[in-house]
Formats: C-alpha cells, sequence, structure tokens
C-alpha cells in the first residue's frame, strides 16, 4: 500500500473498526447512532482519552489505542525507563534507560502510528488537578498500586456532580499479577467503585512476626527479620529505601547472616529487594490479555457500538485458565461512591451546634450521631471520649470562625453506612 | 446507557467550571467511620489524640481488669498510613514490658496486625485484640521467648516475673518499664 500523506488516513484504513460503527445490530446499545459522525468522533480532539500509567500496561494500552483509531491521547507516568523493563516494555530501547517511561512512549507511538497525537505528561497523577482530569472522556488506567488507583478512583468520582453529565468519566482499569489479571469498568455512581472492591484486592505477603523472630523457615523470613526487627534497631531515624543499594546491601548481608544461622537457603540479593519492594512478577502475554480487554471495552465505552463488560473480568491462569465476568456490587458504606454531596447555604453566623441541629433535622439522612470533619480539621467528634470532649467547645464557636465559605464537611454517624459531603456555602 | 459522544459535545461549553475545594481522602472518611465505632470501647481502654485533628496518629492505654497484668497500664502508639485500610495500622507498645507476644521494642505478634489483617476490620478490631493479649497471652507465638518458656513451664513463677516486671523490676538481666499508677 502507498502512503501519500502519512500523517492522513489512506483508504481502508479504519475499515476494520467502522464495520463496527457504520451499522447498528440487534445487540447494539439502546440510542446507538452508527454513522460518519460517530467515526469523526472517535478520530477527533473531542474524543481525547487519558492513559494512566506507561509500564507494562501502559505500552500494550497505548498501541491498541492508537491502532483502533484513537487520535488524541494523552499518557502520564511518573517513572523513568529502568533496564528491568525492556524485557516487556515494548515500547523502549536500550537507549532510552534513565528517560521518562510517558515521553518516551508517546514519541515511539507518534512515530510509529501516524496521525496519532500523543501527549506526555512526566509526573505523578496527584500532580494534576480537577481541570486537567476533567478535559477526558475515559480514564483508561494500567498501574500497579493499590494507592495510585484508590486516588485515580476517589479523584474522578468526587469530580462527578449528577447535576452535570459532563463531570462523568468512565474509568476503565486493568491489572495483573503474574499469570493473572482483570479489567473492569467503573461508571461514577453506577457501579462499583475501586474503593468498593478494596477487600478484593491482594494484599502483600506478610508473616506472621513471632515466625520471623523465632522459628524462620524461608528465605523471606531471614529478609524480613533484617527489615523488619534489624533495621529499625539500627537505624532507626531513616526508612528503608528500596531503590537505594546500600540499603539493599546491609539488609541482604544481615539477611545472610539469619539464614546461615538457621541452615536456609535461597536468601539471594533480588530477593531481598523483590520482598523489600514487593515486587510481583510481570508476565508479558497476561498484560497483553489485559490490556487488549481493557481497551476494548474503552472503545465500546466512546462509540456505544456494543455493550461494555458488566463490570468486572477477571482472568485466572495460574491454576489452568479460568476467566469469569461478574457485577461486582456497589458498597453501600463505600467512602468514595457511598458518599453523597449535598450542596447547603447557611449563615456563617451560626453556631456549629446550629449546623448539627439542621442536620439531626434534615428529612431523609437519618442522623442521629453525626461527626463532622474538614478535609484537615475535626470539627465535632462523637467519639472516642478524648476526641468529643476536646471538639465539643466547638460546637459553640462559629461556623465562619471554624471553616470557610466553600468548604466540604465530611459528616458521618455510627448508625449510618454512607457518609454525607456537605459543601457549605456562607449567605 | 451512557453516551460519551453526547456528554462531550455538551462539556466543550461548559470547559474549565472546575475549581471545587479539596476532597477529603478516602482514608480520612473511613478513619473518621472507624471513631464513630469507637463510643462503646470498654472502660479498661482509653484512646487520646496529641492532635484531635490528625486522625492518623494517637495512643491506647489499656488497663486490664482481670488476668495476669491487672493493675498495669499499658500503652501503645498507632500509626495510621494513607494505605488504610488496604494496610493494617502500625501499632507498638511505648514501654519496654515482660510479655510473650511483645517483645522489647514493643513489636506486637497479633495476628491481625499483619498476616490476618482484612480491610474490613477496624481500630475498634485492634484494640479488641490488643486488650485480649493481655487477658491471654499466648505462648505459642511467642516473641519475647524467655517469658513464653516461663509460661508454658512454670505458670507461678511466670506469674512472679509479670508482677515484678510491671513493679520496674529486672528479670533475666532486662530492666522493665514500670506500668502501675
Amino acid at each position: 500500500m502507498e502512503i501519500d500523506n502519512p500523517t492522513s488516513d489512506w483508504a481502508n484504513r479504519w475499515r476494520h473498526p467502522d464495520v463496527y460503527l457504520q451499522r447498528s445490530g440487534p445487540y447494539a446499545v439502546e440510542g446507538y447512532m452508527p454513522g460518519d459522525e460517530l467515526t469523526e468522533f472517535i478520530h477527533s480532539d473531542d474524543c481525547k482519552i487519558l492513559v494512566v500509567g506507561a509500564g507494562g500496561l501502559g505500552c500494550e494500552l497505548l498501541k491498541n489505542l492508537a491502532l483502533m483509531g484513537f487520535k488524541d491521547i494523552h499518557v502520564i507516568d511518573m517513572d523513568t525507563i529502568d533496564v528491568s523493563n525492556l524485557n516487556r516494555q515494548f515500547l523502549f530501547r536500550y537507549k532510552d534507560v534513565g528517560k521518562s517511561k510517558a515521553e518516551v512512549a508517546s514519541e515511539f507511538i507518534m512515530n510509529r502510528v501516524s496521525g496519532c497525537k500523543v501527549t506526555p505528561f512526566f509526573g505523578k497523577i496527584q500532580d494534576k488537578d480537577e481541570e486537567y482530569y476533567s478535559q477526558f472522556s475515559i480514564i483508561i488506567c494500567g498501574l500497579d498500586s493499590v494507592e495510585a488507583r484508590r486516588w485515580m478512583n476517589a479523584t474522578i468520582i468526587g469530580m462527578y456532580d449528577e447535576e452535570d453529565p459532563s463531570t462523568m468519566k468512565p474509568i476503565v482499569d486493568g491489572g495483573t499479577e503474574g499469570f493473572k489479571g482483570q479489567s473492569r469498568v467503573i461508571i461514577p455512581r453506577n457501579t462499583a467503585c475501586y474503593e468498593c472492591s478494596l477487600d478484593m484486592q491482594t494484599k502483600p505477603v506478610t508473616f506472621p512476626i513471632c515466625t520471623i523472630a523465632n522459628t524462620p523457615r524461608l528465605p523471606e523470613h531471614c529478609i524480613q527479620y533484617a527489615s523488619l526487627l534489624l533495621w529499625p534497631k539500627s537505624f532507626p531515624e531513616t526508612k528503608i529505601d528500596g531503590d537505594d543499594p546500600d540499603h539493599i546491601s546491609w539488609l541482604f548481608s544481615e539477611a545472610t547472616k539469619r539464614a546461615d544461622e538457621f541452615g536456609i537457603r535461597g536468601v539471594t540479593r533480588t530477593l531481598t529487594m523483590g520482598v523489600v519492594k514487593n515486587i510481583i512478577p510481570a508476565i508479558a502475554s497476561t498484560n497483553a490479555i489485559v490490556a487488549a480487554a481493557t481497551a476494548n471495552e474503552a472503545f465500546k465505552l466512546a462509540t456505544s457500538c456494543a455493550p461494555i463488560v458488566n463490570n468486572y473480568m477477571m482472568y485466572v491462569g495460574d491454576e489452568g485458565l479460568y476467566t469469569y465476568t461478574f457485577p461486582l456490587e456497589k458498597k453501600p458504606d463505600c467512602p468514595v461512591c457511598g458518599t453523597e454531596s449535598v450542596k447547603i447555604t447557611i449563615s456563617g453566623g451560626w453556631k456549629l451546634q446550629e449546623l448539627i441541629d439542621l442536620l439531626l433535622e434534615r428529612p431523609g439522612t437519618q442522623l442521629k450521631r453525626p461527626s463532622l470533619r474538614t478535609s484537615t480539621k475535626s470539627l465535632y467528634m462523637q467519639s472516642p471520649k478524648m476526641l468529643e470532649e476536646a471538639t465539643r467547645p466547638n460546637l459553640e464557636k462559629l461556623c465562619s470562625e471554624l471553616f470557610s465559605s466553600g468548604d466540604t464537611v465530611v459528616v458521618t454517624d455510627a448508625n449510618l453506612p454512607i457518609s454525607l459531603q456537605l459543601v457549605i456555602t456562607f449567605e | 446507557m451512557l453516551n460519551i459522544m453526547s456528554i462531550k459535545k455538551k462539556n466543550a461549553a461548559d470547559a474549565a467550571a472546575g475549581g471545587r475545594s479539596p476532597k477529603t481522602s478516602a482514608t480520612k472518611i473511613r478513619l473518621q467511620k472507624d471513631m464513630d465505632d469507637l463510643s462503646n470501647i470498654p472502660k479498661t481502654m482509653t484512646v487520646s489524640f496529641p492532635n484531635p485533628d490528625d486522625l492518623f496518629n494517637f495512643s491506647l492505654t489499656i488497663t486490664p481488669d482481670d488476668g495476669f497484668y491487672k493493675g498495669g497500664v499499658f500503652r501503645f502508639s498507632f500509626k495510621i498510613k494513607e494505605g488504610y485500610p488496604h494496610e493494617a495500622p502500625k501499632v507498638l507498645c511505648t514501654q519496654k514490658i515482660y510479655h510473650p507476644n511483645i517483645d522489647l521494642e514493643g513489636n506486637v505478634c497479633l495476628n491481625i496486625l499483619r498476616e490476618d489483617w482484612k480491610p474490613v476490620l477496624n481500630i475498634n478490631s485492634v484494640m479488641i485484640g490488643l486488650q485480649y493479649i493481655f487477658l491471654e497471652p499466648n505462648p505459642d507465638d511467642p516473641l519475647n521467648k524467655e517469658a513464653a518458656v516461663v509460661l508454658n513451664t512454670n505458670r507461678t513463677l511466670f506469674v512472679q516475673n509479670v508482677n515484678k516486671s510491671m513493679r520496674g523490676g529486672i528479670i533475666g538481666g532486662v530492666s522493665y518499664d514500670n506500668v502501675l499508677q
């Protein structure tokens, strides 16, 4: 095929995805409007999408999304390329070691997929505010930590204002761990969110501290003996940095002594680093499977050309092969999506007690013993006793002394699973 | 069904509305709920906050009303991180005490603080667990091995050692903190 102008679309370039965008069918989503307008939308900057993470999943996601016809992709990653990434993160080469993942990945995709614009951000997700995230239609996550996912989830769901549909940003989240993985879609306040499913997350492998202290049997026990018990005694002021070779050397040497004492084999420098940093083995093809499923969901979400996953697909490849898709349920007491956001206007001259009385009378919430906090301050806490006593004097203070107009006050109640986020404006 | 194309068009008009106040993190909301769950804790436990605005750092005092440790006042520090409740709270005994499940640095061997921690547990569960190891010290999961051996082999001596240690005495060359008030 000859291509005159590599930045424009050549004939038949999008023939395959267009099959789905140009015609409807019996299983099409209600209200689906196939045609040129939809095709143009996908290729336009009206359909701007964000890929969070440019690592194992991120490389696959960027490749898939660009090849499906998304042309305005942003990518955010705080990491630089390490030699150990090159075995699977195929957008990077040896010469790129030390450079930003987001920047190198963007450049690679733009060189390879003509007409696709990828905008990198080399930094933390926390560096960006709601204004940044609000420019995207869909947020696609290929992250490796619970912490980053929780932050992203809480931010995107917090942005959603039910009165303004444009603030609704679906999240498609992929994750892998060895031969296992998952892909899910989160529709703010409609489906379960990441926080709802926190109980399901695999937690870091931990061993009983008494085993570590007294009856080690595994090399991991010896390494944790060094990191948990010896380190804090020897360097009480310093936190272990898993990326500091001196720290790893010290731990490795102490763990080796411990292992020799108990006749345990298998303590290596690599294992020491693995245990200290809680490194989970990454399998390139699991990333490919999960990223492919995740990218397809993003495409279906963007176009409505077919129903999306409802709402969680797990891929279990470490015990034979098993996949299961199920609708994960919302948790009523979820601190992120079980939180009702309410805007109220009061007089700044009100005492805090008057605000609480108003909440107690508010129909539909059935608050009995509300505790109130701003993001930084305990306004009034019902318990424990010491907190109640410390915050009781605030009841007689004026709201305007305690917080500012426009602040969000979180209200919880032992009798209620949900919490309220009151956005309070003073008259 | 959500229609991204129609949403997006509306969005162009409302661009950059933003600017709402900072959100409280999920961890903080969860901690606030955990505090609400501490209204009926037993009289043998008190919680105190060096800074009432900071729910991430507080201390717990346990005064067992029964068992080997009756009469003692035991203090623990709680440090919660942003990873909570995915990660367990970090709990340390701030005194040097003679207990089979607590070492001389204050590390506590309590299953729900490490291998059996789950996000459905909360601060209350941990406090109840800590109180329990004073009522029923467990010599089978020792952190202070010497104390565990004594509890297993010579109960009378264990009672004497506990009483001596709580007064600030020396056992096996180790000087313990006085925990009687």
